[in-house]
């Protein structure tokens, strides 16, 4: 029995521990917002925080993560309130939308660490494909995002 | 959408739990009932025609018979049904048509194939239709009620109002009623009457796409389902020999191994059970002479090809007596290779086969052949299956065929629980159905006065109806030389002529199809003309486009707005191209250097005209989207044939643009209106590749002619 925190919530959890957690959390926890797009930390469809790190869950194993806080796309916020989502929201980025959590998850993350990311930031940090071609409304949502926290600030 | 799917999707699992016939209609469609009941139930709502319900709450509810893959027809067909409708568009929600219904009903959802970039241009006239009649049926529900006449009656913003006496009434009050009338010979507006077309109504899907509730193919969730996982033949067109299902009998969760002709599916309790005993399952192989190919060889075989004569598609005049008087004769061959679709979600599939019958849930461009095919494998009636068409990960062409369903209705002809197939990506990019591969022989002659005197083409395509069967016996496949045989352009004499070889890789609609590779090698020959007259590349199209006033156009507009002839810094160029399809003429010119030996873009200034648009923000990013497909398949698409089998297999191998790569993209309109509703899914992206390779041309003076760019090591001249 292996036990993981997710979402701020504890599951316990039969399951070999080489698992992904990425399946761990489509398919034990029904947690289907994290998507499954290459298996190899190529794409970042998968992405989710660890303690607050971006990480590739197709690659980590969930034996790995037990001792860790885990936020998915779900747990970023009930309603949608995150200030990402709402810039998300605002510019209408989505196209097909299944890269976007972890687009969204990589552009949190960002901004945590960096809160008036320049053009180069963002390219290094986002790293996640999308073939729909939605980079441009994604770069100006994260900009967006930076001009709402400095003129807070 | 989010409200109405996801009770949906509830309703429709909770079935599946008690083992009931599954029914995904929702209330709304059985207003049969609702007349025997009298008064209208409170959780009835009321439907007036196939496209809309209306709830006592307001809350009006499209039917869209095309799939949403990101191109944004879930707000765009409902913004032109709700226009007419004159809706308060703040109580719309959308959801997919029902494609069983559909099959009932003698196709009273039309076309629900999504493709050819049509769901504006082809759908929208009964669209309107569809949505002026419920209007009119709502005015003329008010009338009766009011015990007036509908002519002193006018509809706007999701009421009804009776003009003389200032009464009015919701939709939402008289849709029962409505519900129950005919009207005829309803006329739908003139476009300067338009309330919602033209507006750039944000997207009604993005809000489930920012929290991770869209309901995906993979997303869906039964009680008691098993997935599944295959291994397919790594060289296209092999077979099982034979399997060993007691090497992993015994791994975790593993349930049942079932054999298809070209592979083998492991079932087990958890996706990640089944395909790591799917990769772990020994099977042999049958393989033929498939295993002996190269892209190499293939290569060689499709320029060797272009020499042959071909069939012809066109002939205006002697183009060989004009060529051997000609004063110069330009000639050039022009190659791409095959392209995987690479859509982000991988192909998956749900089936679920009852005493009923059978259900399946999937993301499917073509719901009616997937229903077909899985009714014919399950020998039942097609009225037998329910399919619920979920958010599409991407499609591009790729999900409208029906190999996963297939896959999923044998394994769950042999399963008692449902199951969810997915392909792995590796599956998914090896088992691929490719853009074909192409190879072209452009030559032109000159006189003395440099104007072109003869022009001939030959293209070399691997032709994708005959992979599907379909009668290409005069030995032309119209989808393969879209872009060629209709090119602007007036050369005269003239000659186009084609070849269909096929290789033992399967082919299929990708983006944009035809005009994928030949608007690349077409514009950048015509780049190569202006170049041997020295003209330049904007002023040498202008001249031979005769009749086109509306490509002038595009190509006066482009001029201006991309700079054209301002300077650059220093090893940087722009190049242009010219390309109309599905409807729509696309004019691009892309800023260009070479950093490291590779092309860096700079910038895609787009000038469109596709008549007009229905949302100007979702047509902006079909705009991008292509773009940026494109952009991926002209620097680094690349499927690789070694001994019979997909090389690139992941997103390791098979690179795509990442945001560091996104050029600055602006995009212009040039809308001539009239009767032109063109198509924006496909023709951003085929002006993308020759764009570029031009400007990298007068960079580096040494002409790429074939693709990827990635394959060069570019330099300065």
């Amino acid at each position: 029995m292996l036990k993981i925190k997710v979402n701020g919530e504890f599951h316990e959890l039969e399951v070999e521990p080489d698992t992904p957690l990425l399946w761990v959390l489509r398919d034990h926890l029904n947690l289907t917002g994290t998507k499954y797009g290459c298996g190899i930390a190529q794409c970042g469809a998968c992405t989710v925080h660890l303690n607050g790190t971006p990480s590739r869950s197709c690659s980590i194993p969930v034996s790995g993560v037990l001792e860790v806080d885990i936020v998915t796309i779900e747990g970023l916020s009930k309603d949608k309130s995150h200030p990402v989502q709402k810039a998300w929201i605002k510019e209408d980025v989505p196209q097909c939308g299944y890269c976007q959590s972890g687009q969204i998850m990589a552009a949190v993350s960002l901004l945590a660490k960096n809160t008036n990311p320049s053009d180069s930031d963002i390219d290094n940090a986002m790293t996640n494909i999308c073939r729909c071609g939605t980079y441009s409304r994604i770069r100006k949502a994260i900009h967006s995002v930076a001009d709402a926290i400095e003129s807070k600030a | 959408m989010e409200k109405v799917s996801r009770r949906h999707f509830l309703k429709t699992s909770a079935s599946v739990a008690g083992g009931m016939m599954i029914s995904f209609h929702i209330p709304a469609q059985d207003f049969s009932q609702e007349k025997m009941i009298g008064p209208v139930a409170p959780v009835i709502s009321s439907e007036l025609n196939a496209w809309l319900t209306i709830d006592p709450d307001n809350t009006i509810t499209i039917r869209v018979a095309q799939s949403e893959m990101g191109q944004g027809v879930l707000t765009a067909l409902p913004m032109i049904i709700a226009d007419e409708l004159e809706a308060d568009w703040r109580d719309v929600r959308a959801e997919h048509a029902d494609v069983n219904r559909s099959i009932r009903q003698a196709g009273v959802y039309k076309r629900m194939l999504t493709g050819g970039s049509g769901a504006v241009r082809i759908s929208r006239p009964y669209l309107q239709q569809a949505g002026a009649e419920a209007r009119e049926k709502l005015i003329k529900a008010a009338a009766e009620t009011w015990r007036v006449s509908s002519q002193e009656c006018y509809a706007d913003y999701g009421k009804v109002h009776h003009k003389p006496t200032r009464r009015s009434v919701t939709y939402g009050d008289i849709a029962g009623l409505a519900a129950q009338l005919s009207v005829a010979n309803v006329k739908i507006k003139s476009p300067e009457d338009f309330s919602l077309i033209g507006l750039p109504i944000p997207r009604l899907d993005t809000p489930e796409k920012v929290d991770g509730s869209a309901l995906f193919g993979m997303d869906v969730r039964l009680d008691n389902m098993a997935y599944a996982a295959v291994q397919h033949c790594p060289v296209l067109g092999g077979s099982v020999r034979s399997f060993r299902f007691n090497a992993i009998r015994n791994m975790p969760g593993v349930i049942q191994a079932i054999r298809f002709d070209n592979g083998v599916a492991v079932v087990a309790e958890t996706w990640w059970q089944a395909n790591k005993a799917a990769k772990a399952l020994p099977i042999q192989w049958m393989i033929g002479d498939e295993g002996k190919t190269h892209s190499e060889t293939f290569r060689n075989e499709y320029l060797a090809a272009l020499g042959s004569q071909g069939t012809s598609v066109l002939t205006q005049g002697e183009t060989l007596p004009a060529l051997e008087a000609s004063e110069k004769i330009i000639e050039s061959d022009y190659l791409v290779p095959y392209l995987a679709h690479a859509s982000m979600e991988p192909l998956n599939c749900t089936a679920h086969r009852t005493d009923e019958g059978l259900s399946l849930w999937l993301g499917t461009q073509d719901p009616e052949s997937a229903l077909a095919a899985a009714a014919k494998l399950a020998a039942i009636a097609p009225e037998k299956v329910q399919l619920t068409n979920c958010l599409l990960g991407g499609g591009f062409g790729r999900r409208a065929h029906t190999d996963i369903v297939e896959e999923a209705v044998q394994i769950a002809m042999l399963i008692d629980r449902p199951v969810q197939l997915i392909w792995s990506r590796e599956e998914d990019m090896r088992s691929g159905r490719y853009r074909p591969m192409a190879a072209m022989r452009f030559k032109a002659g000159f006189d003395l006065e440099k104007q072109v005197v003869a022009y001939t083409n030959h293209s070399v395509t691997h032709s994708i109806l005959r992979d599907l069967g379909a009668p290409v016996d005069n030995g032309i496949d119209p989808t393969s030389v879209e872009g060629l045989s209709n090119m602007p352009y007036e050369f005269s004499p003239k000659s186009i002529s084609h070849t269909i070889k096929n290789t033992h890789v399967s082919s299929y609609w990708w983006r944009s199809v035809g005009s994928s590779q030949n608007a690349f090698a077409m514009e950048c020959f015509i780049d190569e003309m202006a170049e041997a007259t020295k003209t330049d590349p904007i002023s040498f199209r202008k001249k031979y486009l005769v009749d086109r006033p509306d490509m002038l156009d595009v190509l006066e507009e482009l001029k201006e707005k991309s700079d054209w002839n301002k300077r650059l810094p220093s090893g940087t160029a722009r190049g242009i191209a010219l390309h109309e399809c599905f409807g729509t003429i696309v004019g691009q010119v892309a800023e260009v250097s070479v950093n490291d030996g590779k092309a860096e873009v700079h910038r895609i200034v787009s000038v469109v005209n596709c008549g007009n648009l229905v949302n100007p923000s979702i047509a902006e990013a079909q705009i991008e989207s292509g773009i940026i497909y494109g952009l991926s398949a002209a620097l680094y698409g690349r499927i690789t044939i070694e001994k019979g089998r997909v090389l690139e297999d992941n997103f390791d191998t098979y690179h795509v643009v990442q945001q560091a790569q996104v050029p600055v993209i602006e995009t212009h309109w040039l809308l001539s209106g009239g009767d032109k509703w063109g198509g924006l899914g496909e023709p951003g992206l085929p002006c993308v590749a020759p764009a570029i390779v031009n400007a990298l041309h007068k960079i580096t003076r040494r002409r790429i002619r074939s693709l990827p760019i990635g394959d060069y090591y570019l330099q300065r001249a």
